[in-house]
C-alpha cells in the first residue's frame, strides 16, 4: 500500500551527524530538517562539503561509526524513528522500502558477480523468492529499465556493461523491491550528457510507474530544475532555503541561492558579440572544523550585516512552503 | 580571422593495441581520425564532445606530447615535426597546459614557489633577482597572496589549486594556453571564479586559448569558435552564436538538447539518443554517428560525409546537407 499524496512519508528532524578526528568534530550535518511527501521528487542541492550525501547516508544508517556518529535528531518513517532501529531491523528497510543509487555505478556494483546474481539477491533476501523465480524477476526488471537483450545481460559482469547500462542495472536493483523511497545520490554526474538525458528520462518514467518518492541529491542546478518538484538548498551542513522548484528559481531569497543561480553559465544565453562576466560568489566553502560563528555564509555573503556574524538565523517559513535561513528575511531579535 | 597561430591538417592519431607475448599489434584505437582545425591569434577555441571522442588527444597533439600517426601541425606556418629538439623546446614555452584535476597535477612535495619556478629553471628564464618578483607577480595575477607561495599544495582548496595550476601555465609568458577540462572538477561557485579569471587573463596577456570540455554551457561562455567531436571525427564547427543558435548536425542538436537547463519554465523538447557511444576500436562505417542518429538515411552507413561549408566558418559533416546548401 502506498500512502496517499501530500502525506509525509519521511520526516527528518534536527539531524546532526558529526565526524570526529584529532582536529576536532567536523559537523557535516548540523540540524537538518526536511520532509519528503509521497510520490514527489525532492531535490537536494549543495556544493561539496554541504552535507547532502551525509544526510542521505544518515537516513540509510550507512554512516561509518567511528569516526562518524549521528548525535541527534529523528528520522520518522512509517511510524518509526529510523535512528532507534537495530541493525537487523534496519536491514529489512534498507534496499526494501528505502533504496539508494549512487554516483559511480562501477564502484557500487560488485565486480565478481553477474548482474543477474546481484539483482536476484534483492528478491531472495527481501521476498524469499527461489533462485529461479528471482532470476526471472531480474530479467523483467532489466527489461523495465530498458536494457536491451536482458536474458543475455543477466549473465554479464559489471565491467562488460557501459556506464549508462551500469547505472540502469543499479536502478533496476534499487527498484526491484518496489520501495516507497528512492534516494539518488548524484545519479548522472559520472555520465556523458546524452546518456544523462537517457537516465533522467528513464527515472521520470519509472517514478510515475512505481509511484516512488525520490530524494535526488545533486550539485547540478540544471538537473534539479528538470527533475524536482521541491528543492532543499544546503550549505555547510544546514538547510539554508527550501521552496518549490518554480518558486526557488523565480524568487530565490537566500544570498547563497541567488549567488549560485547567477554563477552558472546558462546554455544559449550568450548573444553574439557579447562577452559576459559570470557573477561569482567570493571566497570558498569554509572548513567544517572551523565554521564562522553566526550565519555560516557570512564571510562570503554580499549583503552581510552585523547581526549575521553574531547569531545564526533559524530556518523560517516566509511564505507558504518557502523557508529561508537568513537575517534579511527573518525578523531580527531586538538587541 | 587575422592570423592563424596553429593549423592542424588531417590529423590522425591511432593508438596500437598490442596482445600476446610477442605484443603483436592486433588493432588500433582510432582516437583522432582526420581532424583539421585552426587557432587564430587572440581566439578561444572550444573542443567539445563526450568521453572517448578524442577531444583531449586532439588538443594535446598540438603540443607534440602525443606521437602523431599522420597529418601536420604547424605553428605560424612552421611544421612542428620538422623542428629540432631545441626548436621544439622553445616552442613548448609558447604553449602551456592546464589540467582538470588540481589535486594530481601539482607535486605534493614541492612548495608553490618551487612549482612555479620549475618551468623557469627548465627554460632558463627569469633568473636571479627577477625570479622573486616574477613569482609574486604570478601569484597576485591569479588572485593569491605572494606569501602563500611558501606553502604546499595540500594547504589549498580545489579552486586555489586550480589557480596555482594557472599561474604555472602563465610562468613562461606563453601565447597559447590549452585547458583540458579546467573547471570540471570544481564546485559551481568556484567554477565561475575560474572562468572569469581565465577570461581576464586572456584579455590582459594577449593569450589564445584552447578549451577542451564536455560542458557545453561553459564552452559557450568562454569560446569564440567551437569544434564538436564524435568518435575521433569533427562533426561540426562554428562560431558560438551559429553553433548554439542554428546547429546543423543531428549530433550537435541532440547534444545541445540533452543539456539540462537551470530554468524550470524553459521545458524544451529533448532529443534522446539511443544507445551508447560505440567503441573507437571498431568505429561504425560511413558516418560514425549513424548508429545513434535520429535522421539516419540509407547512405549514412556507406559513405563518410564530407565537410560542407555554410559560410561564416560554419561547417558540418552530414549527409542531410548537399553541396547545394553550401555557400
Amino acid at each position: 500500500m502506498k500512502p496517499s499524496d501530500s502525506e509525509n512519508i519521511l520526516e527528518v528532524n534536527g539531524l546532526k551527524t558529526y565526524f570526529f578526528s584529532s582536529r576536532g568534530a567536523a559537523r557535516a550535518v548540523d540540524g537538518v530538517s526536511f520532509h519528503l511527501s509521497a510520490g514527489e521528487v525532492l531535490g537536494v542541492v549543495g556544493e561539496s562539503g554541504s552535507g547532502k550525501s551525509v544526510t542521505a547516508q544518515s537516513i540509510m544508517r550507512l554512516i561509518p561509526e567511528p569516526p562518524g556518529k549521528i548525535v541527534d535528531g529523528r528520522i520518522q518513517f512509517d511510524g518509526m524513528n529510523l535512528l532507534d532501529l537495530t541493525m537487523q531491523q534496519m536491514r529489512l528497510i534498507r534496499g526494501n522500502r528505502i533504496a539508494m543509487i549512487f554516483q559511480e555505478p562501477m564502484t557500487s556494483l560488485n565486480p565478481v558477480f553477474t548482474i543477474g546474481n546481484q539483482i536476484s539477491e534483492m528478491f531472495i533476501l527481501h521476498r524469499n523468492a527461489s533462485r529461479k523465480d528471482a532470476l526471472d524477476a531480474s530479467i523483467e526488471m532489466l527489461d523495465r529499465v530498458q536494457i536491451p537483450a536482458p536474458k543475455r545481460r543477466i549473465n554479464e559482469y559489471p565491467h562488460q556493461l557501459s556506464g549508462g547500462m551500469r547505472q540502469r542495472a543499479m536502478i533496476a536493483m534499487a527498484l526491484s523491491c518496489d520501495p516507497e523511497i528512492l534516494i539518488a545520490d548524484e545519479p548522472t554526474t559520472a555520465l556523458d550528457v546524452t546518456v544523462q538525458a537517457q537516465i533522467l528520462d528513464l527515472m521520470i518514467k519509472l517514478k510515475e510507474d512505481f509511484g516512488t518518492a525520490v530524494q535526488m541529491i545533486t550539485h547540478d542546478l540544471g538537473v534539479i530544475a528538470e527533475m524536482a518538484d521541491r528543492i532543499v538548498v544546503m550549505y555547510a551542513g544546514r538547510v539554508v532555503e527550501e521552496a518549490s522548484t518554480g518558486e526557488l528559481f523565480r524568487q530565490p531569497l537566500h544570498p547563497y541561492t541567488i549567488g549560485l543561480l547567477d554563477s552558472i553559465p546558462i546554455l544559449g544565453s550568450r548573444t553574439a558579440g557579447e562577452t559576459k562576466r559570470l557573477s561569482e560568489i567570493k571566497g570558498m566553502v569554509p572548513s567544517l572544523v572551523a565554521l564562522p560563528d553566526g550565519c555560516k555564509f557570512c564571510d562570503r555573503c554580499s549583503r552581510v550585516m552585523a547581526v549575521c556574524r553574531e547569531r545564526e538565523p533559524e530556518l523560517t517559513e516566509v511564505s507558504s512552503g518557502h523557508k529561508v535561513r537568513c537575517w534579511l528575511h527573518v525578523e531580527q531579535p531586538s538587541s | 580571422m587575422i592570423e592563424s597561430l596553429i593549423t592542424v591538417r588531417d590529423l590522425n592519431i591511432h593508438f596500437p593495441i598490442k596482445r600476446g607475448i610477442l605484443s603483436r599489434t592486433v588493432g588500433y584505437v582510432y582516437a583522432v581520425d582526420g581532424v583539421s582545425f585552426e587557432l587564430a591569434k587572440g581566439e578561444t577555441l572550444g573542443i567539445v564532445g563526450e568521453s572517448g571522442c578524442g577531444k583531449t588527444t586532439a588538443g594535446m597533439a598540438v603540443t607534440q606530447l602525443i606521437p602523431i600517426t599522420s597529418g601536420t601541425v604547424t605553428w605560424q606556418g612552421q611544421d612542428m615535426r620538422e623542428l629540432s629538439r631545441s626548436g621544439l623546446r622553445k616552442l613548448r614555452r609558447e604553449m602551456q597546459l592546464i589540467f582538470q584535476d588540481p589535486y594530481s597535477s601539482l607535486n605534493p612535495r614541492m612548495r608553490v614557489n618551487d612549482i612555479l619556478a620549475d618551468p623557469m629553471d627548465v627554460h632558463g628564464m627569469f633568473t636571479g633577482k627577477q625570479r622573486r618578483d616574477r613569482l609574486a607577480f604570478l601569484l597576485e595575477t591569479v588572485g593569491l597572496a605572494p606569501e602563500q607561495g611558501r606553502r604546499f599544495p595540500h594547504e589549498f582548496s580545489g579552486g586555489q589549486r586550480q589557480r596555482i595550476g594557472i599561474a604555472r601555465a602563465l610562468a613562461l609568458d606563453p601565447s597559447v594556453i590549452i585547458g583540458d577540462e579546467p573547471v570540471s572538477a570544481l564546485d559551481v561557485s568556484i567554477q565561475a571564479q575560474i572562468i572569469n579569471l581565465l577570461m581576464d587573463l586572456k584579455a590582459n596577456f594577449d593569450l589564445s586559448l584552447i578549451i577542451i570540455s564536455h560542458d557545453l554551457a561553459v564552452v559557450e561562455y568562454i569560446c569564440d569558435r567551437i569544434l564538436v567531436m564524435y568518435l575521433g571525427k569533427v562533426m561540426e564547427t562554428a562560431v558560438y552564436g551559429d553553433l548554439y543558435g542554428r546547429p546543423k548536425h543531428p549530433y550537435t542538436q541532440a547534444l545541445l538538447s540533452a543539456v539540462p537547463v537551470p530554468d524550470p519554465l524553459r521545458k524544451k523538447e529533448r532529443i534522446i539518443l539511443k544507445g551508447d557511444v560505440p567503441s573507437p576500436i571498431n568505429p561504425p562505417s560511413g558516418c560514425r554517428f549513424h548508429t545513434r542518429c535520429p535522421e539516419r538515411m540509407d547512405i549514412c552507413d556507406k559513405t563518410v560525409p564530407e565537410m560542407i561549408d555554410f559560410g561564416n566558418g560554419h561547417q558540418a559533416a552530414c549527409h542531410l546537407y548537399t553541396r547545394a546548401d553550401a555557400q
